[in-house]
């Protein structure tokens, strides 16, 4: 059975101009997240009483003399109000900027995030070395948990009350509580140092080989999917329970379908309709990065970049990082929506 | 002779709904006792209860009926009284984990009790078709209209997909859908209240069934569509010369298209007749108090409806011996206090109408005429 | 109640496991298989394992990464060790065992400085026929311009130290080569011909060795040179090259075809592949060497504490560990310009309250610290032994402490404000044991915790900021950037050390005396006597009471079984030397 909206021109149109509406506020959002960012950053630790020189100090090494935090705080532009600052920030990923960390200026170019304050490495290119990291991270995970949750859930829900049922809802009670640094150490410790299966764990890519990239992955896959599977399972076991429960359930068996028909293509389909507004969320929020997970597996994706730079106080780090998670949160965001108002004929774009 | 199974219920004593053609030939389709030979569904002795927390809930305690094709019964009764879970027990649409079926529901030669599951879902949406109260919620909002329809057809039908749309199409211009072709591909969200009700029915009859339910087909409608959809249904017995079961509350709803009818009160049934016999000489006081709590324009304004005094009794402990005796201002006529400790078996009364109370024939007339019909 | 009993069974039996694997793992080696027949401390004073094979592959870890592997732009003890495989200074720490590490001998240079009478002038000569990677020979212009890019560049190499700004004529006047694009750059280095640099100090400096053996003078090309990108790129000396690099993930290295081994007196470059790895969790850095599957955990501070009891309690286990001072002292300073510590005898109270042994114990024992009573610690040259302030056992003298107090007129005791860095959990440690002795006595010491990289730049070593909070104490720990007492002394204890932010004189103290004997000292070209000069400024120190030296540091390194040549650097704070270091795999 066909289950979209008639692909008439009217309605194409309309999900055109919405889309066109959604990325004009997505642009504005993430204009505005980078304006609270860069106040955050500067006008809060003002408030706990710290200068613009004690500032420029950390980005100096240990031996900080009043010439080298003048000559940082000039070259970085902190001598320069606020409000400044953050225009050069913006015209920079537009256009790209010209930076002096050496005997010739340096040009980087659009979308130019600037240079770290500590090590004054363009922070672009090192973002884009770690965005595959997360994404293999993110994606592996969200299969698995996709798969297994749902499969899970169904099942429960389908055969509520019996053993299967309250063992797959204990496992994912315990699955939800277990905090992430928990569950990833503990199989760390069993899977990695004393059965010695994933012993040196390091990313490879996929581009350079594909069966090590998914072997090295499998443990923090795992993990990281045992957290949202519980959740998944619940969830879906959830939606099945009141799916099924519906008016439109009894009127396809009283049309004669198999069972399974009916559990599949009439509650199933239902029931998960919720999840894709959940499922865009968390995977939106891990492609920000996985900061527990690529911590604990030594993995160096956007969630460890953001710790460095959160930790040593590297603003054009955590700008770099805090934009583009925010990007994918839009970006989820819209797409869940779309897809939303795809499955659903009773949603309308607006 | 075979599958009839002897309970201590009405049918033994004294009914006769035919010539006694209880032992039928061995070629003929077989048939419960007492069924007449046309008759296309028979329900004998139907008891459906549940089991619960808080005990065990008799929803349905032991109705019997006939119905020939063609014909239209009315059910009728109060909220609770069993209607919809009888006719799902028709379907078989109840949870066999849950439920607990006895008795005999023959169609078509064939007992619905005994047939396994896989059986009833062959005959479901084929043989016999339902329809709801709530084509809303009743309909899959995710799929159009003309997707459902097909998918009901291709159910029960091998046929490619251009073929079963052609039908689907044809259907949904058969219920008087404008535009059929148009609106195949719409959504249930996108039609009016009728307009959904009308293609829930092309639906239900799109494998032209010989048996249609129809479960309070126009309560959620508004008055000027409830009689367009009466006027369909009626067109389409006609023309497909199906059975029709409706079950409904609304006493108006019946006296349009009714045949028979059947009432229902705690799960059983208290009143069973020709439809006009059942209106205009009703023979038990729950009727009584159904015909007196319904608004009517042709007479003059009264000061009040007289609603039945007191609320719908639990199934799970039905009262002793008349279910509706604490309800009835004549329980206390019947001598020996028989009310409350026997149980009332349907009687016949005339002919084809029967009645299940205590009371005589004749002391239930003298009442009637006396007290109740000056009144109405 | 079904989930919630059946989810707590899977936590115990989660539980269960993972104490299973504390204890059950490592369990494939059996006893008495270690590094041939080497036993616990064996690196101390022997290379162990020695081996002259060439071949196999070195793999260092990392818990996080360097300042910079920039050998201009680095100021940890870690990558001045490790930099010595692709970048060769003027003269550098002998690689070899015990007291031997601690001699500077020439590298790049032919000879150690020559020094004027007046130590202001100082004189390299270059070996000739020493090649970069690309080919170009290696000429003390080179060895010029890393100078200046390592020191008058901050806005783009700002990590390392400044000595060399602080101490050349001219020093605060040289804008940088970046800036200053003259050929000639800063006018106090000279380089007569290609082989010949000269050093024009402003003041008599004795150690001038010490600071030649600074990365910082391993030469680096000019037109290879791109500022703080010249990382990622860099032109090695040394007999290694970078193969790859990557800020986050690390670095490999192989042999450099250019390095001539005959120029080359003390490395033996055995390894034919470095491998370097960042950001490696400090858990996994641990397992790894004790699964032996890495050689050596680079940061060089030793094995995290809560692997070092599961290590030592196995024999086995232990006999592959080695106890090094870490060239670090953890002592707490006295600031003398907050009350009542502007009075000695408030100060001397301190002295005595300070239970140190319990500290050691509270941190994890003798493996992590050694009861200090000098502020210079043991492996640094001028270190004596004395103990200005003796108790039994260490363990502090209340009675005396409280002598002091009253003659300080604070006979109940006084409150005052502690500070501690909070990321250094063994520093918190001994803040929090300190604070009980000090109860003892009457002295309510309330510990504030910063984060490290903030606690010199905002608070203990910003005046205005612990003159406002009157935080009397802090806690702090230093290991020289030299193993001179100068190299040591002269950032802490000296008046001119104190700066309105980043100072690391957080006593603020500015004794004339101690002031004027570190100058003397490092004018005194004699070695014997500058040494001894050392000793008398830690006694000074020591008399002046505004520092109570706590514990001296140690690490407990770990040397898996494939690591060959292993010997512990006294002179690069305690860890293993990198230039010798090799691996069987």
């Amino acid at each position: 059975m066909r289950a979209y909206p008639a692909r008439t021109t009217r309605h194409r149109t309309a999900v055109a101009a919405y889309i066109i509406r959604r990325v004009f506020a997505a642009v504005l959002l993430l204009l505005v997240v980078s304006a609270v960012t860069f106040a955050i950053f500067f006008l809060v630790p003002r408030l706990g009483g710290q200068t613009i020189d004690s500032l420029a100090a950390q980005y100096v090494g240990k031996g900080a003399d009043p010439d080298a935090i003048a000559a940082i705080k000039k070259n970085l532009g902190l001598d320069q109000p606020v409000y400044l600052q953050y225009w050069h920030f913006v015209k920079g990923i537009v256009v790209g900027a010209e930076y002096n960390f050496g005997p010739n200026p340096s040009v980087c170019h659009a979308p130019c995030f600037g240079y770290s304050f500590k090590t004054h490495v363009e922070v672009w290119p090192e973002i884009l070395q770690r965005v595959p990291v997360t994404l293999s991270l993110a994606v592996g995970a969200a299969v698995i948990w996709v798969l297994s949750g749902v499969a899970i859930g169904v099942l429960s829900a389908l055969k509520r009350g019996t053993i299967l049922d309250r063992i797959a809802m204990a496992v994912a009670l315990a699955g939800v509580s277990l905090p992430m640094f928990f569950t990833g150490l503990v199989s760390l410790a069993l899977f990695g140092y004393h059965w010695t299966i994933w012993q040196n764990l390091e990313f490879v890519p996929f581009t350079e080989n594909p069966g090590e990239w998914a072997w090295n992955l499998i443990l923090p896959w795992c993990t990281l999917a045992f957290l949202y599977s519980a959740l998944y399972a619940r969830l879906t076991r959830a939606g099945m329970l009141e799916t099924m429960g519906e008016d439109y359930i009894r009127t396809a068996r009283a049309k004669g379908l198999r069972e399974r028909q009916v559990v599949v293509k009439h509650g199933l389909r239902a029931a998960l309709t919720p999840l894709v507004t959940i499922f865009g969320m968390d995977f939106a929020l891990l492609l920000g990065g996985a900061v527990i997970t690529e911590t604990v597996f030594s993995f160096q994706g956007m969630g460890q970049y953001a710790i460095t730079g959160v930790k040593s106080s590297d603003l054009p780090i955590v700008m770099g990082v805090t934009l583009v998670a925010a990007f994918f949160i839009v970006v989820c965001n819209l797409l869940v929506d779309l897809v939303y108002a795809a499955i659903d004929p009773r949603v309308r774009l607006s | 002779m075979s599958n009839v199974r002897k309970t201590d219920t009405d049918t033994g004593k004294g009914t006769d709904t035919g010539t006694g053609a209880a032992s039928g030939s061995e070629t003929a389709a077989a048939k419960p006792a007492g069924a007449p030979a046309d008759a296309f569904l028979s329900v004998r002795d139907l008891r459906i209860h549940f089991d619960t927390d808080d005990g065990l809930v008799k929803s349905v305690d032991g109705v019997s009926f006939d119905l020939k094709a063609g014909q239209t019964l009315g059910v009728v009764g109060e909220s609770g009284s069993g209607k919809s879970v009888t006719s799902l027990g028709i379907m078989g649409l109840h949870n066999s984990q849950r439920a607990r079926i006895s008795g005999q529901i023959w169609l078509d030669g064939e007992d619905l009790v005994e047939a396994g599951p896989d059986r009833v879902r062959e005959l479901r949406g084929h043989k016999m078709a339902m329809i709801f109260q709530d084509p809303l919620s009743a309909l899959h909002p995710y799929y159009s209209v003309g997707a459902q329809i097909v998918e009901a057809y291709r159910v029960h039908n091998a046929v490619d997909k251009k073929t079963a749309k052609k039908r689907a199409i044809e259907m949904l211009d058969r219920v008087g859908i404008p535009e059929p072709a148009r609106r195949f591909h719409d959504y249930p969200h996108q039609f009016s209240g009728g307009m959904r009700q009308r293609a829930m029915i092309a639906m239900a009859l799109v494998n032209n069934p010989e048996l249609l339910i129809a479960d309070e087909p126009t309560t959620a409608l508004d008055v000027t569509v409830q009689a367009q959809i009466l006027d369909l249904i009626r067109d389409l017995q006609k023309e497909f010369h199906s059975a029709v079961v409706i079950i409904t509350h609304d006493l108006g709803v019946v006296a349009e298209i009714a045949d028979e009818l059947l009432v229902m009160y705690a799960g059983r049934c208290i009143e069973r007749g020709p439809a006009e016999k059942v209106f205009y000489q009703p023979q038990h006081p729950y009727t009584w108090g159904l015909l007196g709590s319904m608004p009517r324009i042709d007479r003059e304004q009264t000061d009040r409806l007289v609603p039945v005094k007191g609320t719908p009794p639990s199934l799970i402990n039905v009262p002793s011996g008349c279910a509706f005796h604490p309800r009835c201002p004549y329980a206390d006529v019947p001598k020996d206090n028989i009310t409350r400790t026997e149980r009332p078996e349907l009687r016949l009364v005339t002919d084809g109408h029967h009645s299940a109370c205590h009371m005589s024939p004749a002391e239930r007339e003298r009442i009637w005429t006396e007290e109740i019909a000056p009144k109405l | 109640m079904n989930n919630r009993k059946t989810a707590s069974a899977i936590a115990v039996t989660l539980a269960l496991a993972l104490g299973a694997t504390a204890c059950g793992s490592s369990d494939k080696d059996s006893d008495g298989k270690g590094g041939g027949s080497a036993k616990a401390d064996a690196g101390l004073t022997g290379i162990v394992n020695a081996s002259d094979k060439k071949g196999g592959t070195v793999t260092y870890e990392h818990s996080s990464g360097p300042d910079s592997l920039d050998p201009g732009n680095t100021y940890y003890g870690w990558v001045q060790n490790f930099s010595r495989l692709y970048a060769r200074s003027l003269v550098t720490f002998k690689p070899a065992a015990g007291k031997e590490g601690l001699q500077v001998v020439p590298d790049l240079a032919t000879s150690l400085g020559k020094a004027s009478p007046d130590a202001k002038t100082w004189t390299y000569t270059i070996r000739k026929g020493v090649k970069f990677e690309d080919g170009t020979e290696i000429t003390a212009k080179d060895v010029k311009y890393a100078v200046e890019r390592s020191n008058f560049a901050p806005e783009a190499l700002s990590n390392g130290p400044t000595y060399f700004k602080a101490y050349l004529e001219g020093g605060d006047k040289y804008k940088g080569p970046y800036k200053d694009k003259s050929e000639a750059g800063i006018k106090s280095i000279e380089t007569p011909d290609d082989y010949t640099i000269v050093f024009k100090l402003a003041k008599p400096f004795a150690d001038m060795d010490y600071l030649a053996a600074f990365s910082q003078t391993a030469p680096v090309p000019r037109k290879s040179d791109k500022g703080a990108e010249y990382v990622q790129k860099i032109v090695s000396s040394g007999p290694y090259k970078f193969d790859s690099y990557s800020e986050s993930r690390g670095a490999t290295l192989s042999r450099n075809p250019q390095w001539d081994p005959k120029s080359d007196p003390i490395r033996k470059a055995l390894p034919d592949k470095i491998e370097l790895k960042f950001n490696v969790n400090a858990t996994t850095v641990d397992e790894h060497l004790l699964a032996d599957t890495s050689t050596a955990d680079i940061a060089g501070t030793g094995l995290q504490s809560k692997t070092q009891p599961k290590v030592l309690v196995k024999p086995a286990e232990k006999a592959k560990t080695d106890n090094p001072y870490a060239g670090a002292t953890q002592y707490l300073a006295l600031n003398v310009n907050v009350e009542p510590f502007n009075n000695a005898d408030c100060r001397k109270a301190v002295q005595y309250a300070a239970d140190k042994a319990g500290m050691v114990n509270a941190i994890g024992g003798e493996v992590k610290g050694e009861v200090a009573t000098t502020l210079i610690p043991p492996s640094v040259s001028g270190y004596t032994k004395f103990d200005t302030y003796p108790s039994a056992g260490g363990k502090g003298d209340a009675a005396k402490a409280k002598e002091h107090l009253t003659k300080c007129g604070k006979p109940n005791g006084f409150k005052t404000v502690l500070t501690a860095r909070s990321d250094r959990p063994d520093e918190v440690t001994a803040a929090t044991q300190l604070q009980e002795s000090l109860k003892k006595v009457g002295i309510t010491a309330e510990i504030k915790t910063f984060p490290a990289d903030k606690y010199f730049t905002d608070f203990a070593g910003s005046p205005k900021w612990v003159h406002d909070n009157k935080a009397g104490m802090m806690m702090m720990a230093w290991g020289a950037d030299w193993p001179s007492g100068f190299g040591y002394l002269d950032q802490i204890v000296n008046g001119s050390a104190i700066k309105p932010s980043g100072g690391t004189n957080l006593m603020e103290l500015d004794d004339p005396k101690i002031n004027k004997a570190l100058q003397d000292g490092i004018g005194t070209i004699d070695d014997a006597q500058r040494q001894a000069k050392w000793g008398e400024v830690d006694k000074l120190v020591a008399e002046n009471a505004s520092v109570v030296p706590l514990f001296y540091k140690k690490n407990l390194l770990y040397r898996p079984e494939s690591a060959t040549n292993v010997t512990v650097a006294e002179a690069y704070l305690g860890m293993y030397d990198y230039v010798l270091m090799g691996s069987a795999k």
